[in-house]
């Protein structure tokens, strides 16, 4: 057992660490994720895309870098070391590998590029009102009328819709079968008439998510991925992907950074908060969890490399990271005391508008709420317990 | 022993509901937090009208003279809807220690006009570097000819943005850790040198931080003793603290009444979601925090007017618990509604951001904890 990387991926390491600390633009690093525009995160992703390192987890033929695990493992720690924010995954993680699965050689010729080099901005047409940890009983139909398919239904939690130039979706095509038969998986255009987008405003007074209703939508028989009645499949081999680096470590590492920070800033009758028992241990505690997710991460990297993983090991790193998450979401906004309580505008904010409270704050409480969405998304943390109780309980 | 309410508070408790239910329902309650103001002078003006502005003042003040349990049950349906008026700091706040501890001339000057509506009222007592301690004060008032002077800040200040009023804290003398040497003063909001900066709070409601530059008060707006204002400060902080825990408990419940049903009406694998045994436990983990939390609140409330450190004790028990199960009521209530629960647009999301000002307003879990077994302790080495 060793844990330490061989001189090769030392190397590569500081290759990677010194790009991302010349390159991420400045005025990203101290943007509040509720803050930041299409531009800023298309900002990143150019420059990423012109060193060729966009899409770790593609070959090199359809324009990835190549990378083994190990490498894509460093990326995202290094990316997560400066705080950087994530590469937008609908395109990258989502659908790229799918199309190279699944796609026609027209297909892959057209969207990879456009993807790579940040051209199209996709979002994800899975969820509906009546279908969320449910997935397979979906009703959003698509029936075919000669060299068309007919869209009409209504998708929800379409994160990012608001910037999409397309969606990606699970239809239904059949009704006949079991839910999960007949379902199809297909690009639609989001000029396309009859698409509209209705914003969903939530609790951490931010804009991330949208519904999107389609009405007598038509799409070429061309955007078809796969053949019809096989989207189940895709839709799986999509979710599997859409979990990994889930667990997130880096990204909790610096918040728990941060949350220090402002224990050390802040004070109760003078007396710096760091200097308080019963808060710090919670801190510790909370560090704790976050090394032993860091080593199940090795592992599980490990084992994967190995071809020895269970299958498992997302759920449980999805489970464990967004706890930590939230965690440390809460216990930020609870060193920011009386001044947690002042709401941050992150929409439309007025010019003339001055924060109360220290910059370190802004938003902490907001930041807290809306954190709960993790343990919902990607699978409810629920979800991933009912997976791996089906596999490893044997009963 | 006697639980059960007077037929005099249940008529209370059913004049609340019926107001809540005629001018506060969610969609109007949403309008309201998010208009210029934040606030209905027309629901204040009926509040007046109805009465409940004057409930806890005592009979010669012109009030109904209504006991802590009347309050608890105010608030506890103010919980239940909302309702974001700024009854707490008014009314039980700077209202209740007026009514304690005012002089004559003071209660003549200023209660009628609370009763009829017409002022509002704040308690600026927190500082940007004391947190929940209301002994650390740093805002200066230096004797000036027959008044004082006060220079310093105070930091969000809920509900300030619509008050006519303050009762602010001050350092006459001592350090600025001393709970001697500390001085409450009647300040309108108008005085020269009263500056606000006002701002929104992540539950829809409204505070401001606040700077005093040479405001010039006399010496008949002392409330109770100079340098003996932290006994009359801590005890109205202790009635606050103990509305707040009534407030929560009237949150959680409907939140928890909320999750219920629609955990059975949402259907996912082809069943109600209410069906699946995990979330069962759940939702009774949340009725019986419930329980718990209302019958530590009215521990707390009955307790109210016992000895100091009696109630220290109890209003601190009451907010740590109210702390701890008003996070995990709100945290299931939004996780169990899943991205439903995330949204504006529901009330859920409401419920769970009010649940947490409300552990944060008066100290929080750990606070108070804290502040119990330092009492606990004390009271026991006395005793020994």
């Amino acid at each position: 057992m060793d844990l330490a990387f061989t001189d090769e991926q030392k190397a590569f390491r500081e290759e990677v660490r010194s790009f991302m600390e010349e390159k991420y633009p400045a005025e990203l690093k101290e943007k509040r994720f509720g803050a930041m525009t299409k531009e800023d995160f298309l900002s990143w992703h150019r420059i990423l895309a012109d060193k060729g390192w966009i899409a770790p987890s593609w070959p090199q033929e359809h324009g990835g870098p190549g990378w083994d695990l190990t490498q894509r493992y460093i990326f995202d720690q290094e990316l997560g070391r400066i705080g950087g924010v994530n590469i937008m995954p609908f395109g990258i993680t989502m659908l790229g590998p799918v199309l190279q699965n699944f796609g026609t050689e027209e297909q892959k010729a057209h969207y990879l590029p456009r993807i790579l080099d940040g051209t199209d901005w996709w979002c994800q047409g899975y969820s509906e009102p009546g279908s969320g940890s449910d997935l397979a009983s979906l009703k959003t139909k698509a029936e075919r009328d000669g060299d068309e398919y007919i869209v009409n239904g209504h998708k929800i939690w379409t994160t990012m819709a608001q910037y999409a130039d397309w969606i990606f979706c699970l239809v239904r095509t059949d009704n006949s079968g079991k839910p999960q038969q007949g379902i199809s998986f297909l690009l639609i255009d989001m000029n396309t008439p009859g698409i509209e987008v209705r914003p969903i405003y939530t609790i951490d007074g931010g804009h991330h998510v949208n519904e999107v209703f389609f009405t007598d939508v038509r799409v070429p028989v061309a955007n078809l991925v796969g053949e019809e009645g096989n989207g189940w499949g895709i839709a799986k081999f999509l979710l599997v992907n859409e979990r990994s680096n889930i667990a997130e470590v880096m990204k909790s590492k610096k918040a728990i950074e941060k949350l220090k920070n402002i224990a050390r800033a802040e004070t109760m009758a003078g007396d710096p908060l760091i200097t308080d028992e019963s808060f710090t241990k919670k801190i510790a505690e909370l560090e704790v969890d976050l090394l032993a997710l860091e080593f199940t991460e090795l592992r599980a990297l490990s084992a994967e490399l190995e071809g020895t993983a269970t299958g498992l090991e997302a759920s449980f790193m999805k489970i464990r990271g967004t706890e930590i998450q939230m965690r440390v979401a809460e216990l930020t906004m609870e060193a920011m005391g009386n001044y947690a309580m002042t709401a941050a505008p992150f929409i439309e904010v007025p010019d003339n508008y001055s924060h109360v409270g220290p910059d370190y704050g802004i938003g902490a409480a907001q930041n807290y709420f809306g954190m709960r969405k993790t343990a919902i998304y990607g699978g409810s943390n629920e979800i991933q317990k009912n997976i791996i109780a089906k596999f490893a309980l044997g009963v | 022993m006697d639980f059960n309410f007077s037929e005099e508070q249940t008529l209370l408790r059913n004049m609340v509901q019926t107001f809540v239910q005629d001018n506060y329902d969610f969609d109007k309650r949403m309008k309201i937090v998010r208009s210029e103001t934040g606030m209905s002078a027309e629901n204040w003006q009926k509040f007046a009208e109805l009465g409940l502005l004057a409930a806890p003042f005592s009979e010669e003040q012109g009030g109904f003279g209504g006991g802590a349990v009347d309050a608890m049950l105010v608030m506890e349906e103010f919980g239940k809807g909302l309702v974001m008026d700024p009854y707490l700091p008014t009314i039980i706040l700077c209202g209740g220690m007026l009514d304690r501890h005012g002089t004559d001339a003071q209660k003549q000057a200023y209660i009628p006009s609370i009763i009829d509506g017409s002022a509002i009222w704040a308690l600026a007592y927190s500082e940007t570097q004391s947190r929940y301690q209301a002994n650390h004060v740093r805002l200066q008032a230096k004797a000036d000819g027959d008044g004082f002077v006060l220079n310093g800040h105070k930091s969000v200040v809920i509900a300030a943005p619509w008050a006519s009023h303050l009762i602010v804290s001050a350092r006459t003398s001592g350090g600025e850790n001393d709970p001697q040497g500390i001085s409450l003063f009647i300040v309108e909001k108008q005085a020269a040198g009263v500056s606000c900066q006002d701002f929104d709070t992540v539950d829809g409601g409204r505070a401001s931080d606040i700077s005093f530059e040479n405001v010039k008060v006399p010496a008949n707006a002392v409330i109770g003793a100079v340098d003996g204002g932290f006994e009359v400060l801590e005890e109205a902080l202790d009635f606050g603290a103990a509305a707040a825990c009534a407030e929560a408990v009237g949150a959680m419940k409907a939140a928890t009444a909320a999750t219920i049903e629609y955990a059975r009406t949402r259907k996912q694998f082809g069943q109600p979601i209410g069906s699946f045994q995990v979330l069962q436990h759940c939702m009774v983990d949340m009725l019986g925090e419930g329980e718990h939390a209302t019958s530590i609140t009215t521990m707390a409330h009955l307790k109210l007017n016992a000895g100091a450190s009696e109630r220290r004790q109890a209003v601190s028990a009451a907010k740590s618990y109210i702390g701890k199960s008003g996070r995990m009521v709100g945290q299931n209530a939004v996780h169990i509604h899943g991205g439903m629960g995330m949204t504006e647009e529901l009330n859920i999301g409401h419920y769970f951001k009010r649940l947490t000002t409300l552990n944060i307003q008066f100290g929080d879990e750990d606070f108070h904890l804290k502040r119990f077994s330092a009492e606990t302790n004390k009271s026991a080495q006395e005793a020994a």
